[in-house]
């Protein structure tokens, strides 16, 4: 499989009669997008706001970000098996419009998103505020259930991001990079002295608004299975999870998925790199047996010597990272952890809801229990309310000057254990 | 008067020149100027630094009235206006390093002043006070008086300074807190390097190192459950409709408690989840799933049980830390033992 990527740069984002690339500015139509959004039945209201980097604008509560992307040539297209029909991605040419994003929000489901500031302290801890982001405010229909409005939400993300990505598809790209992944037997052969590594990317499944699609499939309904790389960055990977929002990957972050291009960054020189294995994160004791036992055992049957073990979220899932190293680790494949923290807002807490000395390699993104004050912005699109009953945020975490005081958990991204960002922890 | 910093020494009686173990008894007293130890403490602080007096404490003294003696001690620190408040070092003396230990986490708290002291790393005092007071590591005993007392001294002028301190750099007992930066590369670059030298063999440090984990031995069975009093408690997040005491989604400061008095079952009208981090449709349909009421009454009613307790206590165990869920719980269980609880169902989620 050889894909390129062709990068095309975008600097802002305005509203026009046209929805175009023009000199490096994507123009929307505005019009043209709600119209798209509202052939949903399930949704009455789409408003859509646009947001630049630097402006004193929030974005609360947060549900996905999206890259927009269009298959150029190959088969499939983004986001296969959720928009179109389901085929296989990751070959070909696709181009991206590098800067800028879609961006869901409207009252979603209940008391679980986060928050982008463009600006001001905030926007340190996001790398998403330095997007150019259309944002999709979608209000659902009187007496939605709530699996349907999530639903809905989700796919009129998606779909934006492709009617976006539609603009790049004649645009000569700034930039082309190829990502080729060889059939298992010539990736061997490659680098036959070289250690052999794959990546066991974990994906977040415990249900509601904590769930993750892979061509459509629910990733809860899967057994761990590999992938490559650029099925990955086609958007066969999609996020339906929000929840505590720090540590949820959104769809920006699977399609540059960075564990992925960092180890393709250093594949042939310290390892081969072999593939990706993904799983789960079921919420039954079996299924994270079930699961794990499977991955050690797709990873084992590659013969690999080691991983990277990427977690999506907390708690719970903290013992499928567990499972998931302890059995790599036991057929003697060197693991490393990527990780965040819930240390409490003192930091005096233990970190995690499960310990082996087996992870003696773990990265982490930071503590998300960190407490943080985000001035008042001058524009807040969707409900600022929402700050009082997010994960993160607490009865009291709006002020009345429109200041919020909440835990760095609130914040989309923040700590997020792709390892996407550059937030850390020590000890002191 | 000069624009010195203003020190103030912690001493035992040993330290402080007063006497042996038949002088542990006496109790707090002051001395203007630096005492024993101190010559060197303030030699090391410098010029920039005077040690205007020291308090002198008698190890069974203070072990014996702990809040009592620490009342008294800081009261004649506080009498010298201290910028800064050095205590020990202790070494591996374990009855003057808690006495150290507790001087100062009471001054960083009252008086608002960097403290520092020095122990050898299984000295009690370290466990009991790491958490609130930079405790220099030392030898475990005086004969590393001459490698502590520099030690103690940098870090502690660091501190006045306002200057970012690490155990690595300055030589402390990891306090144990967590503290967020940004590094330089991202987390995936860095996971990346970290498996590089892992498979070379090469040296790496792990950006956490696992902690030990707390097991809990059961208690024996109840020999007779016809006869036991059980009480639900959940970290599911159930609590009456409209979560009257506002517990939070994620990274809940408190527990609730809410009563079961004639309560056969649970509905969607009267109960629902306050917890964020799992599908709440199928708990709010039915918080039965969550906090088991109805099959509780039933045992009630069968005999198998001999009383369901007629309060519950419910949390947010997402995103909740463990030093906090371990507050809420050792208060939860003191209730029960009070209510002569003999068994509980504990729900998660």
């Amino acid at each position: 499989m050889r894909l390129e990527l062709g990068r095309i740069n975008i600097s802002d984002v305005q509203f026009g009669p046209a929805t175009e690339v023009r000199g490096g500015v994507l123009y929307v139509n505005r019009e043209a997008v709600q119209a798209l959004v509202l052939e949903d039945e399930r949704l009455v209201k789409a408003d859509i706001e646009l947001a630049r980097p630097g402006e004193e604008v929030r974005i609360i509560p947060v549900k996905d970000v999206i890259e927009p992307r269009v298959k150029v040539s190959g088969s499939g297209q983004v986001f296969p098996g959720v928009l179109g029909k389901v085929d296989t991605v990751g070959d070909g040419r696709t181009n991206v419009l590098s800067g800028a994003a879609v961006v869901t929000t409207g009252r979603i489901v209940g008391f679980q998103e986060g928050i982008i500031d463009m600006s001001g302290p905030g926007a340190e801890y996001t790398p998403f505020s330095k997007l150019n982001s259309v944002v999709l405010v979608a209000e659902p229909v009187e007496g939605l259930a709530q699996h349907e409005h999530e639903a809905a939400i989700r796919k009129a993300g998606l779909r934006l991001a492709a009617y976006l990505g539609e603009a790049a598809r004649n645009v000569e790209p700034d930039s082309v990079e190829t990502y080729e992944y060889l059939p298992l037997p010539q990736q061997l052969a490659a680098y036959p002295d070289l250690p052999k590594v794959v990546y066991v990317y974990m994906l977040q499944s415990q249900g509601l608004l904590h769930d993750t699609y892979v061509y459509g499939v629910d990733a809860k309904r899967i057994l761990p299975t590999l992938i490559s790389p650029t099925e990955v960055m086609d958007g066969a990977i999609v996020s339906g999870n929000c929840v505590s929002a720090c540590d949820k990957n959104t769809t920006y972050h699977h399609q540059n998925s960075p564990v992925i291009h960092e180890l393709l960054k250093r594949h042939g020189v310290d390892y081969n790199f072999l593939g990706v294995v993904i799983t789960n994160e079921n919420v039954t004791l079996a299924d994270k047996e079930r699961s794990s036992s499977y991955t050690a055992k797709l990873v084992e049957m590659l013969g690999a010597d080691g991983a990277i073990v990427s977690e999506e979220g907390f708690g719970n899932p903290d013992a499928d990272l567990i499972m998931n190293c302890t059995k790599l680790e036991r057929k003697g494949i060197r693991t490393t952890l990527v990780t965040d923290e819930y240390a409490g807002r003192d930091g005096a807490s233990q970190s995690l809801a499960d310990a082996n000395p087996l992870a003696d390699a773990v990265v982490t993104a930071g503590n998300a229990n960190q407490v943080i004050v985000l001035p008042p912005m001058k524009r807040v699109i969707g409900h600022p309310s929402a700050a009082n009953v997010i994960a993160g945020g607490w009865d009291g975490s709006l002020a009345a000057d429109g200041s919020i005081t909440a835990e760095i958990q609130v914040i989309t991204g923040c700590t997020n254990e792709l390892g996407f960002s550059y937030l850390t922890a020590r000890e002191v | 008067m000069n624009d010195k910093l203003r020190v103030v020494h912690y001493l035992n009686q040993f330290f402080g020149q007063i006497g042996g173990e038949d002088k542990a008894g006496i109790t707090p007293i002051d001395k203007p100027g630096h005492v024993g130890p101190g010559m060197a403490l303030a030699a090391a602080l410098g010029d920039a630094a005077q040690i205007v007096g020291t308090v002198i404490c008698g190890d069974t003294y203070f072990g014996e009235n702990m809040d009592k003696a620490t009342d008294e001690v800081v009261e004649l620190i506080s009498k010298y206006q201290p910028d800064l408040v050095i205590a020990g070092p202790a070494f591996n003396a374990g009855r003057y390093g808690t006495a150290c230990g507790a001087v100062c986490a009471a001054v960083a708290e009252r008086l608002k002043v960097p403290v520092v002291s020095g122990m050898y790393p299984e000295n009690p005092g370290v466990d009991m006070f790491r958490s609130k007071v930079y405790i220099v590591e030392t030898g475990d005993s005086a004969a590393g008086m001459r490698q502590a007392v520099p030690k103690m001294a940098a870090l502690a002028l660091k501190l006045v300074a306002g200057q970012a301190v690490s155990p690595a750099v300055d030589g402390y007992v990891s306090r144990g807190i967590r503290e967020n930066y940004f590094a330089e590369t991202t987390g995936a670059a860095r996971a990346v390097e970290m498996l590089v030298k892992k498979l070379k063999g090469d040296a790496f440090t792990t950006e956490y190192p696992m902690p030990k984990f707390d097991r809990v031995e059961p208690n024996a069975p109840i020999a007779d459950m016809s006869k036991a009093t059980i009480a639900l408690v959940t970290s599911g997040g159930i609590v009456p409709k409209g979560n009257p005491d506002h517990i939070e989604s994620s990274s809940a400061s408190k527990f609730g408690r809410y009563s079961l008095e004639g309560v056969d079952t649970l509905t969607a009208d009267s109960h629902q989840t306050a917890h964020g981090g799992y599908d709440p449709v199928y708990a709010n349909q039915n918080p039965n799933r969550v906090l088991p009421v109805d099959v509780m009454r039933d045992l009630e009613r069968e005999g198998v049980i001999g009383k369901l307790h007629n309060t519950f206590y419910a949390t947010v165990g997402n995103g909740t830390s463990v030093a906090n869920a371990k507050k809420y719980a050792a208060a939860i269980a003191n209730e029960l033992v009070e209510a002569k609880v003999q068994g509980v169902v504990l729900t998660s989620t």
